[in-house]
């Protein structure tokens, strides 16, 4: 295995422990596309995806679902294959495809084993699925109406009712605060489809990541040929700009659930935001730590009051949502979001302390290996990386980054992003009395 | 066929490469330590597992096991409530735990040189728990909050939870896992301490650990950490059953939804003897048949070309302590019924029964089956799990390569007998979810203004 070795010598108070990154390759092919590949031989297995700037963050107004159904229908159907053949013949070699969906990105991926029939045929059906998919009418159709029936079935349930409310209450009129709609699904035609293909798979903004048992010719090789037949794409149309400002808002939904489901939140931070490590390591102490944030102290291990209560960032091209959300018994909700509210009050307006911060920097340096300890979580770092154009040493300059990290730089981050005074906050299964009030 | 020489190769390799990194020694107060070497990343997994899950409850006291698992995190004399989590953390250790109707786990995921201080940890709180009253009212409370989020507001959860209430009436897998409402409400602290002073010992626990470790340097500490625990005195196992149904068992559950669901599950066998069984190894290449992949027989029937149903799913699990149950789901399309779902899904049945399956569809099963074998190293974690469930569950981390190659030998005429066996009315169960409209639609109130 080729690997680097880094020295971190980072770890406070503790000896230091060399950390092994993976050593990425990278490369354009002749197609245009972006090209990340880590080359590891301990298992005879291979890793792909391809990943394009296709994700629901693309649909136009009043066709929002157009970007989820195209990316739906990639592999029910391909020249020469009906949807059928593509699940057999996939099955047939022990493989497995599957894909990434979400506001900025869509893609096909796809595990296999390395034997050189086994991986032949795997590749063969994933380079048809995203080179010559048809779309075909009759399964639009069936897919549509299955679509649509779990929209219906999301409409009844508290935590996608949260989710909907919460988008639009963060992100307005901006794409990534769309939801699909009913009765935008039922206007979506074939057409739409193969245009939406036409203009946001090509090859020129495609990314392709490789992990495992190949060698760099055979890599080169491969994703030359899983992108060699895409369409030329579009211009890259890009993310409009996310207003980061919003207004304070309180929404409360009714619901008979016995939990009040509880999301706050507002436009957070891009991936290539400088401030991007100061708000990671400033949200692992928040919300972000597991049993040890100051949410799951004082929501749970104080009060008793919810299961689970967490905060995150969610980088994207723009910025994307910084949310807090729990769930806890109607009686108790409005007492636990006076907690929730007044946490969140306190860690912006005073900060964190030097041993919070020491301690959080201990876990994300001390755990970095458990981040890039398999095959399957490496090739997701090099999805990222690539698709965000992240530098190639991001995952060598990672601890670094973090141990940079001080008290002030989070102070600072979370002042100028979080205002507690202009969230969104939204309340499924709100309590009975209170309903409908603002408060 | 060549994908099939390729396949066995593998197969042979595969089972050599199993036994040859495991490695087991069991303590002289009865701890069992079983180690896998795997030395791609410089990580570890280090997983207790005790053979005491939510089926060794008694009536009143349900979710007991659960509820203890969480207070395992809640102190001992040396490490006080919240230092566990803190000191894993700082240790950059990811941890936490999980109960399932068999057994109750604890696993920390560290880098390979924390070692002793995961055994350290979790060595003592096997015996120096302290049950504090203050400590259990505020946890049984968080408990309850999980079983409302869980199951109460989950229509399909809690359709389950009936549905196992019902196929189960004399073996313990009747209550939920979770424990019902009413005993988490009179559940005391003492409870508790008993379920962990009687099932919480060396004598009733595996130890696994896997990752980048050497099996000699794991064995000398756990003979340091765990190796002056005492014993106890377990009590009598008695072990549960579940007499032959008498015929089929239907409930519906209302909750509100917008989509039906049906599930029929069947009474079924679960692997007792690892070598001389063969049913459970036919249940699961019959799983395989119906809803291995998305043109299986069930997707492509009932989703695609009838298209009676939204989706379809089969369970079965083959590695328990107690009898087991072989599930297929189903929710219909607009227009379509539960009924029809149950209907299509007999005449798949029917068809199955009476013309058994192919060659092609038994060898396209099989070789999913060892493809995921390798796909499985990439995870240490999951191979942890692996043994630990079979450790825990009455049967060897031994059985892993005997099992593969059983599963590989599963006959055509197998897979049909067993489904002829299984698939009848006097061993089904039959749960279906009626959907009930929200008793108040959304309103939506944007805009409100909040100001403190």
């Amino acid at each position: 295995m080729l690997t680097r070795i880094i020295s971190t010598a980072v770890l406070l108070g503790a000896a230091s422990i060399a950390f092994a990154t993976p050593q990425i390759q990278h490369w354009q092919a002749p197609s245009g596309a972006r090209v990340y590949f880590v080359e590891n031989h301990d298992l005879p297995m291979l890793d792909v995806a391809v990943n394009f700037p296709a994700g629901s963050g693309f649909d136009v107004a009043g066709k929002v679902g157009v970007s989820h159904l195209t990316f739906g229908m990639l592999d029910l159907g391909s020249q020469d294959l009906s949807e059928d053949d593509i699940a057999r013949k996939l099955a047939d070699v022990g493989a497995q495809m599957g894909g990434q969906f979400d506001a900025d990105r869509a893609g096909l991926s796809l595990r296999t084993l390395s034997s050189a029939a086994e991986r032949e045929a795997a590749l063969d059906i994933l380079a048809r699925c995203l080179q010559q998919p048809l779309f075909p009418e009759p399964v639009l159709a069936r897919e549509k109406a299955r679509l649509i029936a779990s929209l219906k079935e999301a409409e009844t349930q508290p935590e996608s009712i949260s989710d909907k409310a919460f988008a639009k209450a963060v992100f307005g009129v901006h794409p990534y605060g769309w939801r699909t709609e009913v009765a935008d699904v039922e206007k979506i035609q074939r057409a739409e489809l193969e245009s939406f293909y036409r203009a946001h798979y090509g090859a020129k903004h495609a990314v392709v990541a490789l992990m495992g048992d190949v060698t760099r010719a055979e890599a080169e090789a491969i994703a030359q040929r899983l992108t060699a037949g895409l369409p030329e794409g579009g211009a890259d149309a890009g993310i409009p700009a996310v207003l980061i400002r919003i207004s304070p808002s309180e929404e409360r939904i009714a619901h008979p659930a016995s939990q009040s489901h509880i999301l706050i939140g507002t436009p957070g931070v891009a991936r290539n935001d400088e401030d991007y490590f100061p708000l990671y390591v400033g949200n692992y102490i928040l919300g972000g730590g597991g049993f040890v944030s100051r949410l799951m102290n004082e929501v749970r291990e104080k009060r008793g009051m919810a299961y689970s209560v967490y905060s995150y960032f969610m980088p994207m091209q723009q910025p994307g949502a910084f949310q807090i959300g729990l769930q806890t018994k109607k009686e108790q909700a409005d007492e636990s979001l006076k907690v929730v509210r007044q946490t969140l009050r306190t860690f912006v307006d005073k900060g964190v302390t030097e041993k919070e911060l020491r301690a959080a920097k201990q876990n994300i340096i001390g755990g970095f290996p458990l981040r890039i300890d398999s095959n399957r979580k490496i090739i997701e770092y090099l999805g990222v990386i690539g698709f965000y154009k992240l530098p190639l040493t991001y995952l060598d300059d990672f601890t670094a980054k973090v141990d940079k990290v001080t008290s002030k730089q989070i102070k600072d981050a979370f002042k100028r992003r979080i205002d507690p005074d202009a969230l969104a906050t939204v309340i499924v299964g709100a309590p009975e009395e209170k309903t409908g009030a603002s408060k | 066929m060549r994908i099939h020489l390729v396949v066995i190769a593998l197969l042979l390799q595969i089972s050599f490469v199993a036994q040859a990194e495991v490695y087991e020694k069991t303590l002289g107060n009865g701890l069992k330590v079983i180690v896998k070497e795997d030395h791609r990343a410089p990580v570890l997994v280090q997983q207790i597992w005790y053979r005491a899950g939510s089926m060794d409850e008694r009536t009143g006291t349900t979710g007991v096991a659960h509820v203890l698992e969480h207070m395992m995190f809640k102190g001992t004399k040396d490490v006080p409530v919240g230092e566990f989590s803190r000191i894993i953390a700082a240790a950059g250790g990811r941890e936490n735990a999980f109960t399932s109707y068999d057994y109750t786990a604890y696993f920390q995921q560290l880098h390979k040189s924390k070692l002793p201080l995961a055994m350290k940890l979790e060595s003592d709180r096997m015996h120096n728990l302290l049950m504090s009253e203050k400590e259990f009212g505020k946890e049984v409370r968080v408990v309850m909050e999980e079983r409302r989020w869980r199951t109460e507001d989950d229509p399909r959860s809690l359709m389950f939870e009936k549905l196992m209430a019902t196929a189960y009436q004399e073996h313990p897998y009747h209550n939920p896992i979770i424990g019902w409402m009413a005993d988490l409400e009179n559940m005391t602290a003492s409870d508790a301490l008993d379920w962990y002073k009687t099932w919480y010992a060396p004598n009733n626990a595996t130890l696994v650990i896997a990752g980048d470790v050497k099996a000699k340097e794991v064995f000398a500490l756990a003979q340091k950490y765990y190796g002056g625990i005492p014993r106890v005195k377990l009590p009598q196992r008695k072990a549960a059953g579940e007499s032959a149904q008498l015929g089929i068992k239907r409930i519906t559950v209302k909750a509100p939804a917008e989509l039906p669901y049906l599930v029929m599950a069947w009474q079924a066998p679960t692997l007792r003897d690892a070598e001389k069984d063969w049913k459970p190894y036919a249940l699961e290449v019959l799983a395989g048949v119906l809803d291995g992949n998305s043109s299986a027989r069930l997707n492509k029937a009932l989703v695609r070309e009838q298209q009676v149903a939204m989706d379809v799913g089969t369970g079965y699990d083959s590695v328990a302590r107690g009898p087991g149950l072989f599930l297929l789901e189903g929710t219909p399309r607009e227009g379509k019924t539960v009924g029809d779902v149950e209907q299509a899904l007999r005449e798949q049945l029917a068809l199955l029964v009476r013309d058994g399956v192919s060659a092609e569809e038994l060898q396209r099963v099989k070789s999913q089956v060892l493809a995921g074998e390798v796909y499985k190293r990439d995870s240490v974690f999951y191979q942890a799990m692996q043994i630990g469930q079979l450790e825990s569950t009455g049967l060897s981390h031994k059985a892993e390569p005997v099992m593969l190659q059983k599963l590989q030998a599963v006959t055509a005429q197998q897979v049909q007998d067993v489904a002829r066996e299984i698939f009848n009315d006097d061993r089904l169960t039959v749960a279906t979810l009626d959907p009930q409209p929200l008793s108040d639609k959304p309103k939506h109130n944007p805009g409100a203004a909040h100001a403190h």
